[in-house]
Formats: structure tokens, sequence, C-alpha cells
């Protein structure tokens, strides 16, 4: 018994000592890469001793790569414990972040902004567009929140969610008829992710949402545990499940409809990072899985921004391409091996 | 009482389906409730458990109601086995069984050595520590309902509420089930409240029996004056079969139509000839049995007439008599094999009897190749 639980937390150590290692690795790889190839000495000089203050290779590190980098690894981290958050209440693997409509409502309302004010008003300030998503998500939040009081079981909630999705992708391309061309590329390159809008004063803002939701999922990660039990189950051992239903629906949209205001709705993290997560660990337990997803996302998400800039340079790959080219596979094999495994 | 309820009515969405039900159960004693598909076991149980809201009444343990109280309370006190399956991902059975220590454990649901020591305990009493590291997903029904219910006692409970435990299992894990319940609830101090189907296994574990059945309460009271034959048939319905309650045996629906055999038996010899019949549905007669027969009890259920004895005496002329008209009626008698004794001796008459009547005379293996 003594040695089991030493091996199991040999384990998780092990882990993410790994994970820390592949997150100093994609940070180095990411400065060092690019339309301007930068020694890895110089990068060390230029970030840590401030040295060759105003030069083009540190205002390329400093301006440019880095917000980008750190901005992807945040992202990328909260896009995973979004879906985690969802799949354990849902239990249901292909649950991600996106399940509830959440990236629907806010193309929808970035669709709004691109197509009538944009189309009106000519040019504006780019953090319309990044409010634009985050309302349009949070109103859909909203709406889900709603239900979920009142929807008697969880498939019932995924079917709202759903539908509700739906109804907005409806609106959009009702609002896209009347559309310019131009406001209708404008929109899919959105819709499709890029962390190119990362910088410094932004990443300030995403790293206290996804912060603060961070620490108040490791807070309910006790009920979370208990949930795998089903609701019956969570509900005898004194979860109060309307209440815990609500703060899980509303941490995994807050950080879901953070990503998608930043970063655009970026597929395949949310569903194929947690089962990584849970692979590596071989634990569903939520604490410690929530860390580990947040550490695997944001290496997921560093290297694949890392090929979508790299790979067709100077052609640049939207990320949400990138991120479903390598995370359908990944859940594919995960699922083929469990289910192998179960039998 | 240490569990009561008073005046509770259950159902769904505020309208009553069982009104007026006044429950109640001691620790250490195991209360079972029994009725048909659809009659509110379930019902009553989530209720009880506030899985359900209450339409009216009271639930009160130790003389306190039990819907003020938050569910963390309740959860100290009183813990659940559901019928719903659960399907929990990357976990060992002990791990689910830990699951139990929820209440009691600190923000963060870390186990203390206490906390571990009642996990092994648990596992001990349900006999089930060899399944300890195995993945819940992988073991056989059986052995998951071991597992949960070693769940619900790791929650030290005072009062354990079960919904319908035996279901899935074969007969030996029932009766391994029952046993550790009934071991758990004399050496814990726990009340149980269960749920049964087997109205046979029921009347044997149970310590007081509820008949649900319509929107009140039938019977309550102990296994001795809610099990009579006439009870349980009308609580089911039974107007096919039967179901005897002392033996806790089940009989078909009895073969209609005039008798086309006389079964000679007794001694238990009977019943294999009387149920070889049924199948076939060839309605019979049968004799002579003394009322203290086994095979008096599945006669009364199967055939069209039975000549009986009372217990302990000599057959008498009177009884020859009337299986001798009863075997005037039909073709042809089965003679079961009963070992002749003092008390029957006159039996041998009856075959005698037949034979000089030019009946046909078959032995139980004979009828029923004839049958086949």
């Amino acid at each position: 018994m003594e040695k089991k639980r030493f091996a199991i937390r040999l384990r998780y150590q092990l882990v993410f000592l790994a994970l820390l290692a592949l997150v100093a690795l994609g940070i180095v790889l990411n400065v060092n890469t690019g339309s301007v190839n930068i020694p890895v000495v110089k990068i060390f000089k230029i970030i840590f001793l401030r040295i060759e203050e105003g030069s083009v290779d540190s205002k390329i590190i400093w301006s440019i790569r880095l917000p980008r980098l750190l901005t992807a690894a945040v992202l990328g981290g909260a896009l995973a414990v979004s879906g985690f958050l969802l799949q354990t209440f849902f239990r249901n693997p292909i649950a991600g972040p996106f399940v509830l409509g959440i990236s629907s409502g806010a193309k929808m309302c970035v669709g709004f902004v691109i197509i009538f004010i944009i189309g009106s008003y000519g040019n504006i300030p780019p953090y319309l567009l990044v409010l634009a998503a985050f309302v349009g998500s949070l109103i859909i939040m909203g709406f889900v929140l709603l239900f979920s009081q009142r929807a008697k079981n969880m498939s019932m909630l995924l079917v709202i969610g759903i539908m509700i999705g739906y109804i907005c992708s409806a609106i959009t391309d009702f609002c896209i008829a009347f559309a310019k061309d131009s406001d209708i590329a404008h929109l899919t390159s959105w819709s499709m992710g890029s962390f190119s809008g990362a910088a410094w004063d932004t990443l300030g803002i995403i790293c206290a949402i996804v912060g603060s939701a961070l620490v108040l999922s490791m807070l309910i990660s006790k009920p979370m545990d208990a949930y795998q039990l089903g609701e019956g189950y969570a509900k005898s051992m004194g979860i109060n499940i309307r209440l815990f239903r609500v703060v899980l629906i509303a941490l995994s949209s807050i950080l879901s409809a953070c990503v998608t205001a930043f970063a655009g709705p970026i597929s395949f993290v949310g569903i194929a990072v947690p089962q990584i997560a849970k692979f590596l660990m071989k634990t569903a337990k939520p604490i410690v899985i929530i860390p580990t997803s947040f550490l695997c996302g944001a290496v997921f998400c560093m290297f694949c921004d890392l090929i979508a800039r790299t790979a067709f340079a100077p052609t640049e790959l939207a990320i949400g391409t990138v991120t479903a080219f390598f995370g359908a596979p990944v859940v594919i094999s995960l699922m083929i091996q469990r289910r192998s495994r179960q039998q | 009482m240490y569990f009561e309820t008073h005046e509770l009515s259950v159902g769904y969405a505020g309208r009553p389906l069982i009104e007026g039900i006044n429950l109640s159960v001691e620790k250490g004693s195991i209360l079972t409730l029994i009725g048909p598909n659809g009659s509110g076991k379930s019902t009553i149980l989530k209720t009880i458990t506030k899985h359900l809201e209450k339409v009216a009444g009271v639930v009160e343990i130790e003389n306190s109601n039990i819907f003020k109280w938050s569910n963390r309370e309740l959860a100290k006190r009183l813990s659940v086995m559901l019928t719903e399956r659960i399907d929990p991902e990357l976990m060992t059975c002990e791990q689910v069984v830990a699951m139990g220590r929820y209440p009691y454990t600190n923000h963060f649901g870390a186990l203390t050595p206490q906390d571990r020591a009642v996990v092994k305990e648990s596992l001990c009493l349900v006999r089930a520590e060899e399944l300890a590291e195995r993945p819940f997903t992988d073991i056989s029904d059986g052995q998951r309902q071991r597992i949960m219910l070693a769940r619900a006692i790791c929650q030290q409970p005072e009062i354990i509420v079960l919904d319908e435990p035996t279901s899935y299992l074969d007969i030996r894990h029932k009766i391994e089930l029952l046993d550790i319940l009934r071991k758990m609830a004399a050496e814990k101090n726990v009340a149980v409240v269960m749920s049964l189907h087997e109205i046979d296994l029921a009347a044997k574990v149970s310590d007081q029996i509820i008949c649900v059945k319509g929107d009140r309460i039938r019977l309550f009271g102990p296994p001795e004056t809610v099990f009579t034959d006439e009870k349980i048939k009308a609580l089911y319905e039974l107007e096919s079969g039967s179901f005897n309650t002392l033996f806790g045996s089940v009989e078909l629906m009895a073969p209609q139509g005039q008798p086309e055999a006389f079964v000679l038996a007794g001694g238990g010899k009977g019943i294999p000839v009387y149920r070889l019949l049924q199948k076939h549905k060839r309605a019979f007669s049968t004799g002579i049995l003394f009322e203290n027969d086994v095979d008096y009890a599945v006669a009364t259920a199967l055939a069209a007439h039975v000549v009986t004895a009372p217990a302990f005496s000599a057959l008498c002329d009177a009884q020859i008599a009337e299986a001798k008209r009863q075997i005037d009626r039909v073709p042809c008698i089965i003679d079961a094999g009963t070992p002749v004794g003092v008390q029957n001796q006159r039996s041998q008459e009856l075959l005698n009897y037949a034979k000089a009547q030019g009946k046909r005379v078959l032995t139980g293996t004979e009828a029923a190749e004839q049958m086949a």
C-alpha cells in the first residue's frame, strides 16, 4: 500500500518535471525561431540581462515573440482546463469547451461588430472585437446557466448547449447574407484563431482572468472528484448539486470565453489535452489533472503556434488548423487504446 | 425509534403518488420495501434520501426533521446505494470506496490515516480486499455491488438506504450481499432500509416489511404477519400463478380443463410430476396427500382436485372412496413412486383398483417420456 502510494507520487512528480522542461524548451524554441533567427545565448542575454535594449533583436523578442508565446501558453492551458471541467461535468470525453455554444455566441457578436459596425464606421479599435467575443460568450453562458437550473439531467443540458449554438450560427449566417466579401473574409480568419494579436497589456488581463479561474477550479476539485460517481451519489455525499453545476459551467465558460476573445475559437485543445493529461498521470483526479492539463495545454499550444508560424513561413497558418491536425489523431488513438484496455 | 416518517407523501412535481406513509426503523434492524414494479418503492427511498422533493410530511432522524438539514449533515448520518450504474474514469475500487469519506475529509479531500483505516475495514466487511487495486470498470456486477456497499459503509452512516441492491446479481451473490447487510446491521448497529424484488429473501433477511402498492401503504409489520400466501397474491396481483410463502417458491398457472390423469403422490415425489404436467398444460387430480406433505403445497397450487387426509393419521375409507371417484374420471394414473409406510399403506389399494378398472398405469419417468 505504502509502496504503491509512493510510486504514484513519484509518477506525478516526474510528469510535472517533464512538462516544466517541455515548457522551457517551448519558450526557447519559440523565441529562437521565426523570420529572424536569434542564437540561444543571445536570447538569454536579452531576456535575463536586459542587454542590447533598443536593438532590433531585443524588440523582436520583447514586444513580439515573448508576449505571443506566453499568451499561447496561458490560453492553451486555459482551454485544456476548460475542457477538463466540462468533460468531468458531462462525463463524456468529447465534451469540449465549445460544446455549450460559447464559440458560436462569440462568433455571432464578432460577426455583428465586423459586419455592421466596421461596415458603417470604418476602422475600429481592435479591443472592440475582443470585447464583442467576450460579451457574446458570456451571453451564451448566461443562457446555459439559466437552463442548467431547470435541466433534469446533463444530456439535456448538452442538447440545449448545442441547440443554442445552432441558433447563434443561424443568426451569424443571416448577418453574413448582408455582408461584404472583405468582412466575410475577416470573420472567417477570426474564427480560425490566431495568437498574433498578443501584447503585454492583453497578456496581463488574460493572466488575471485565467489565474483566478484556475485557482477556483482547484478549490472545487473535491466535489468534482465525487461527481465521477454520478449526480445521485454526489448528492448523497453532501454536495449541493445546483450550486456546483453553476460554478463549474461558469468557470469553464469564463476560461473558454477568455480564449475566444483573445485568440478566437481554437478547436481540439480542450478535447485532446485533458485526455493526454489523464493518460500521463493514469488518474482522473481533478486535483492532479487540472494543473497537468494546464501545463500540457500550454506546451501543446506553444508548439502548435510554433508550427503555425514557421511551417510555411512567411505564410502563417491559423492556429486552429494546426491544433486540429495534431489534436484529432491524439484523441482517436487514446480512445482506441483505452477501449482495448477495458476489454 | 431512530428513523421515522410521519404522514409522508411522495411523488413527482408536487403530485402525490403515495400518501400517508408512516414507517419507522430502529438502529440495527432491517426494513424492507416490497411491491410490484412501478409501485413507488424507489420514489419512497429517493424521498427519504432527499434525492426527490417530498410532497408533504416529515422524515425524522432522532426526532429532527431531515428536510431542514444540509446535505453534508445528512451525509454523515445516512448513506445510499442507488440503482444507477456508475462509470468512474480511471478509478480503482479502493478509490471508489474512499469516496465515502467525502463528508469527513478536508477541503481538498486528502485522506488521513484514520480515513484509510476505515476504507480498509469497509473493504474487509464486504470481503473485497483483493479488489482494492482493480479498476472499478473491470470488475463484475456482483463485485461492483459489494464495492458500492463498501462505499456506503465507509461513509460511517447510522442508516443505509439501498435501492434494489440485489438486482443484476446471481443467487449466490444475492445471498452473500444480504448476509453482509445482516452482519453489518448487527455489528455496526446501523439501520437498513431497502427495496427488494425477491420476496422470499425479503422474508428471511428483514425485521420489518412494508408492502407498497396503490396510493397508501397497505401493510407494515414483521415478515411473519405480512407474508401469507393471500396477502402476497393480492400485493402482486398474482392471478395466473401463485406464491408459497412457507417455501418462498413460485408456481405458474394451474393447467385448465378436465383432469387427464390422477397422480398417486406424497413425500415430495409428486412435485416434479406436477410441474411436468403443468408445463405440458395437462390438468390432473392428485392424492392422497397428508396436509403436512411437501407435495400438498404444490398440489393445491397446480392440481384440479386434491384428495387430502389430516396430518399424522392413517388413511380412512372416506378418503379412499373419494380417490376412487377421481380415478374413475380419468383414463390414466401416474404412480409418482411414493414409498409406502404405515400411514399410507392403503394407497396400494388405489393402484390395484386402477389396474382392475383397466386404467393405464404409468410411473413418473414413463409419464415424462410419454409427454416428450
